[in-house]
């Protein structure tokens, strides 16, 4: 059997069986809802359902890093810890109005127009 | 031999001996380029006429004696590069018309080499994917067999590479992107050390993990390119300022009395039968050379896959947070106030892939989740690294498989994300420990379909995986086939 | 029931560095729009930042200035949220590891010195600006301010009045105005205020529940808003109610505070760690190169103008408003000698002319050599006070020195005894009345016959001269 088939029928499997174990799902359609309006997404009722059961075996998949001791593991935020990079306090050229505003969906004048942000 | 199915160095040495001009070659490069990408897709974008007045200006260098590294020689650019004036995409909706008002740092070395560039490549969106499936562009198909997939998600720069449609090409890598489109298509791939390339210009998919790396036909043309790649960027935070060798001189020396490690956990029941075999005919070889395998273990390996979908989705969250189509980009027109233009924009403007990897990271970043996932998965993160970091006081390299099948059919892993993303086990955690990657081609299937090997070294030890690679390539006797497209 | 306020203050001071924080574009105020920008500060596809250095150098001086920790090791985050003056969808700040921890400010108020703690200081980036078109439902953007270096210093909730949070304001200020770090100009938006306030019982322990004030653009604006709340909260809670924790907005013109809470959502900023940044490691070594070309801060430069001049605390605090006035002040004692009389003619005078014309004291046409000259004159009595006060102005107007417009305009003092009896001789003669009413006991004549004499004399006679003389010779 292939290795990614097989892998993903035993996850299959583990979802299932920690789904019985917990009676519960790990994010409920609300959250996603929720989640979705942090991220300015929108999503049909067909979607959310959708992306609910999708979010739901990833993070149940995800669950399986409890088991890795990390006690006194210093997070890795980066790939090479380096420090200071450092510019000096010079100044460079600005773009020219025109090629700051050449990609801008909607440009009045010298600005970016918006829909008005309800205060 | 058509000039367009030529290595860098070879043409480099035609076109020193004016035996042949680059618009010559990039005239060849187009006539494959119109015989065959109807079939394969590789390309988002063409970009004909500016190859051609490329083309006539470095035949103008070449007649005066200027010959640079690539003068001439035409590369394809993964349409997540910035090029100033040419469109770049990362084949989204959301920036289908955004054009870049400067070049990436990768793209102005390449000029300044002398590069002439054909066009920019498809890939999956905003390089989310393991199969070009997510291009708002259309599917690349892999040019070994057009019912299926190229890899991603540089496959266009794979597919356009074993197509002869172009020299070499540029790609990235954040999880597998290079090398596991290499493994698929036959090409040679390099994921270099984070750090070593800049990400100047390079759209952000993960920050901490994205590194740009070249597609290339062989390991010598690898090492040229990685020549002209490398170098610390003072654009970039995070470049590191380490001394770029020269790699070429990485090409000619054996690895008799190397230790290779052959870590265990990843040689698991369950790789395609013909995938192992491959692999264990490499190994063969490898031992055939004066190199001894020896087994090593990455303990941690089960984690990549959780530590990987947890920190590149969070990154990417944040990264795409800035199309919002206000500045640039798409913006829908049925937004009556701001936040339904915000909402409508980026739903309509990405795609279902990106909107599932950017909920996941938003959510993994929440308020009450932060700890348990993201800063959890940094932590798992930490001891991935300390795997490679013991790993290698034992060996020079390792050596793994690349992807656990060959090439799959278009649309046999849409439905289901999960079964997608377990295609990059064994390319994830080159990316999480920083290290630098290489794959090159170690034979077929039956069915035809390449299969490729995967090198890895540590941090800042692409010379060795050159090594490695190009003493295999020589050993391996695997002839030269083509697609037949 | 009495209640105590309890204020915490959050300050935005835009650093005056060149260049902004992540990208080499120009920091200058007032530029026409959206032309100080370029693809990093735009947050367009692909770039990336790289911190000045000088902006870590000004954060560490404020650091030093009060009193905190400079922590050895700092690093950026990101804060995510969503609005169009904030092109890349997030803001590049600190969060858990910021630059300076843990110091204070004293304040000089009437019931004496209160020390004030802060919390924290960090950097972060300034947005852009997002102006509101009124008569059609758009909004519109300009970008140059975004990238402008920030810091932001956190106080403790240790504010108990709107007055102590206006001192603290103007302490804040001060200290980044004399290090040469922030412009600290209110309506131009180098230097802004948010405050948390809340009121609990007196003598109760526990802080009530606050609310965040915005908006608040000048020192006046700040203790009204602060008064107002207070006072809003206090009649929320006699009245049985409860404070609700949000956010609300000053009204400059009606003079109220307005929530935001029906608008707003509680903000999930979902911070983590730039990758795009690496971690700021800050020596002993550069903190001390720091700390040794720090300059002296107002504070301490009143005591020592109040102890080494004698001067009263007072005039220390007007003369120390600024550097510059502070260093004018000091030349000019150096070169004259005389401290007090120093401080009467600039504060008197001097600042009153620049003043009118809104004058910076670095452009002061009477410089200090110029100031010191005149007062040696008066000492060596070659003029009189009142003599000096019109040559001051003069001297002002012309930027001629003392000696140049006395020569010119004849205003030497007299100080001939002789011809000066001969004056009051005259003036004796001139007016017998007032002589007789004099001799006969009306004391307050005196002052007539010093006006008299001064008049005859065009101002120019020396007053004590005149005093001496008139007593001798209105007695007979």
């Amino acid at each position: 059997m292939r290795l990614a088939a097989e892998a993903s029928y035993v996850v299959r499997i583990w979802i299932f069986l920690e789904n019985i174990r917990r009676k519960v799902l790990k994010i409920q359609k609300d959250e996603v809802t929720h989640v979705a309006h942090l991220a300015r997404l929108e999503f049909t009722e067909a979607e959310t359902e959708k992306f609910t059961a999708q979010l739901n075996n990833i993070l149940i998949y995800m669950d399986m890093l409890n088991r890795a001791d990390t006690t006194g593991v210093e997070p890795m935020t980066h790939a090479i810890a380096q420090k200071n990079a450092f510019r000096e306090d010079l100044v460079k050229e600005s773009l020219s109005r025109e090629a700051t505003l050449a990609n801008a969906p909607d440009a009045r004048g010298d600005f970016f127009r918006v829909p008005k942000v309800i205060e | 031999m058509e000039l367009n199915q030529l290595t860098i160095h070879e043409l480099q040495e035609k076109i020193k001996a004016g035996e042949t001009t680059s618009t010559e070659i990039v005239q060849a490069v187009f006539r494959r380029i119109d015989a065959v990408e109807k079939d394969v897709h590789a390309y988002i974008l063409l970009t004909r006429e500016m190859a051609l007045e490329g083309a006539a200006r470095a035949d103008e260098e070449i007649k005066k004696g200027n010959i640079k590294t690539l003068t001439g020689i035409p590369i394809a650019l993964k349409d997540l590069l910035c090029t100033k004036g040419v469109t770049t995409t990362c084949a989204s909706h959301i920036l289908h018309n955004y054009v870049p008002p400067y070049d990436a740092t990768v793209v102005e070395k390449l000029r300044d080499a002398g590069a002439v560039f054909t066009g920019k490549t498809n890939m999956d969106e905003f390089a989310m994917g393991s199969s070009t499936e997510t291009s708002y562009f259309g599917i690349t198909k892999n040019p070994w067999d057009l019912e299926r997939i190229p890899g991603g998600s540089s496959g266009g720069s794979a597919a356009a590479v074993v197509a002869d449609e172009c020299i070499a090409a540029i790609g990235s890598d954040t999880g597998g992107s290079i090398r596991q489109p290499a493994a698929l298509c036959g090409v040679v791939g390099m994921k270099p050390t984070y750090g070593r390339v800049s990400r100047y210009g390079l759209v952000a998919f993960a920050s901490s993990l994205d590194q740009i790396g070249p597609f290339t036909k062989d390991v010598e043309d690898c090492a040229i390119m990685m020549n002209i790649l490398a170098g610390y960027d003072p654009r970039e935070s995070t470049s590191v300022p380490a001394d770029v060798p020269d790699y070429r001189q990485f090409l000619s020396r054996g690895i008799g009395g190397w230790k290779v490690g052959i870590p265990k956990e990843y040689f698991i029941e369950g790789i395609d039968a013909e995938v192992k075999d491959a692999i264990q005919q490499t190994i063969k070889v490898i031992e055939g050379m004066g190199a001894k395998c020896i087994e090593v273990s990455l303990p941690h390996t089960e984690y990549c896959l959780a530590v990987y979908y947890i920190i590149a989705p969070a990154e990417a969250s944040s990264n795409l947070a800035r199309y919002d189509g206000v500045k640039y980009g798409f913006r829908s027109l049925d937004g009556r106030d701001l936040m339904e233009m915000y909402k409508k924009s980026r739903s309509a403007g990405f795609g279902a892939e990106v909107k599932r990897r950017i909920m996941l990271g938003t959510y993994v970043l929440s308020s009450g989740y932060y700890d348990a996932y993201y800063k959890k998965a940094s932590q798992v993160r930490a001891l991935i690294k300390q795997d490679f970091d013991e790993a290698f006081k034992q060996c020079d390299v390792l050596l793994t498989p690349t992807t656990p099948t060959p090439a799959f059919k278009i649309g046999e892993k849409t439905d289901d994300p999960l079964q997608m993303y377990l295609s990059d086990i064994f390319t994830i955690s080159t990316n999480l420990a920083g290290i630098p990657g290489m794959v090159v081609p170690c034979g077929f299937t039956r069915a035809g379909l390449p299969v490729g090997v995967q090198f890895l070294a540590g941090h800042f030890e692409e010379g060795k995986l050159i090594q490695i690679a190009a003493a295999y390539e020589k050993n391996a006797n695997l002839g030269k086939r083509r697609p037949k497209l | 029931m009495e209640y105590d306020p309890v204020i915490g203050l959050e300050i935005h001071a835009q650093l005056l560095t060149d260049s902004k924080i992540f990208c080499g574009c120009s920091t200058k105020f007032g530029a026409s729009p959206n032309t100080l920008t370029c693809q990093i500060c735009l947050g367009m596809p692909g770039v990336l930042p790289v911190l000045n250095k000088k902006v870590v150098e000004y954060t560490i001086k404020m650091g030093l200035a009060t009193h905190c920790r400079i922590n050895a090791e700092c690093s950026f985050a990101r804060k995510n949220y969503f609005y169009p003056d904030l092109p890349k969808g997030y803001q590049i700040s600190q969060y858990a590891y910021p630059l300076a921890e843990q110091g204070y400010v004293d304040l000089e108020l009437e019931e004496g010195r209160k020390r004030i703690g802060i919390t924290r200081i960090h950097m972060e980036e300034d947005a852009g600006k997002l102006m509101h078109d009124e008569h059609n439902p758009s909004s519109y953007i300009d970008l140059n301010r975004t990238g402008v270096p920030l810091i932001e210093i956190v106080s403790e909730p240790d504010i108990r009045s709107a007055e102590e949070a206006s001192a603290y304001l103007r302490r804040l200020h001060e200290i980044l105005v004399y290090l040469g770090i922030c412009d600290g100009n209110m309506e131009e938006g180098s230097f802004r205020c948010d405050a948390n306030v809340s009121i609990r019982p007196k003598g109760q322990e526990a802080f009530g529940t606050r609310a965040e004030l915005k908006n608040m653009n000048s020192f006046r604006n700040v203790q009204r808003a602060l008064e107002y709340e207070i006072k809003r909260q206090q009649y929320i809670l006699e009245g049985g109610g409860e404070v609700v924790q949000e956010t609300r907005l000053w009204d400059d013109t009606g003079g109220v505070t307005h929530s935001m809470r029906s608008k707003e959502e509680a903000h999930d900023y979902r911070y983590f760690p730039d990758p795009d940044l690496v971690a700021v490691a800050i020596s002993r070594e550069w903190v001390e190169e720091i700390h040794k070309g720090l300059p002296e801060l107002p504070l301490e430069k009143r005591e020592r103008f109040i102890r080494d001049y004698q001067i009263p605390a007072y005039d220390a605090g007007v003369l120390t408003t600024s550097r510059a006035l502070a260093d004018y002040y000091e030349e000019v004692v150096k070169l004259s000698g005389q401290p007090k009389v120093a401080s009467n003619w600039i504060m008197g005078d001097i600042l009153r002319f620049i003043n009118e014309e809104k004058r910076d004291i670095t452009a002061c046409p009477v410089t200090p050599q110029a100031l010191a000259d005149m007062i040696r004159l008066i000492e060596e009595g070659t003029i009189s006070g009142k003599i000096a006060k019109e040559v001051i102005e003069e001297m002002y107007k012309t930027g001629k020195p003392a000696k140049a417009i006395i020569e010119e305009k004849g205003l030497v003092q007299i100080t001939d005894e002789g011809a000066l009896a001969q004056v009051v001789t005259e003036v004796m003669a001139a007016n017998p009345n007032q002589l007789a009413q004099y001799r006969g006991g009306k004391d307050k004549l005196f002052g007539f016959f010093v006006g008299q004499v001064m008049k005859a004399t065009q101002g120019k006679a020396n007053p004590q001269l005149i005093n001496d003389l008139l007593k001798k010779m209105l007695a007979g």
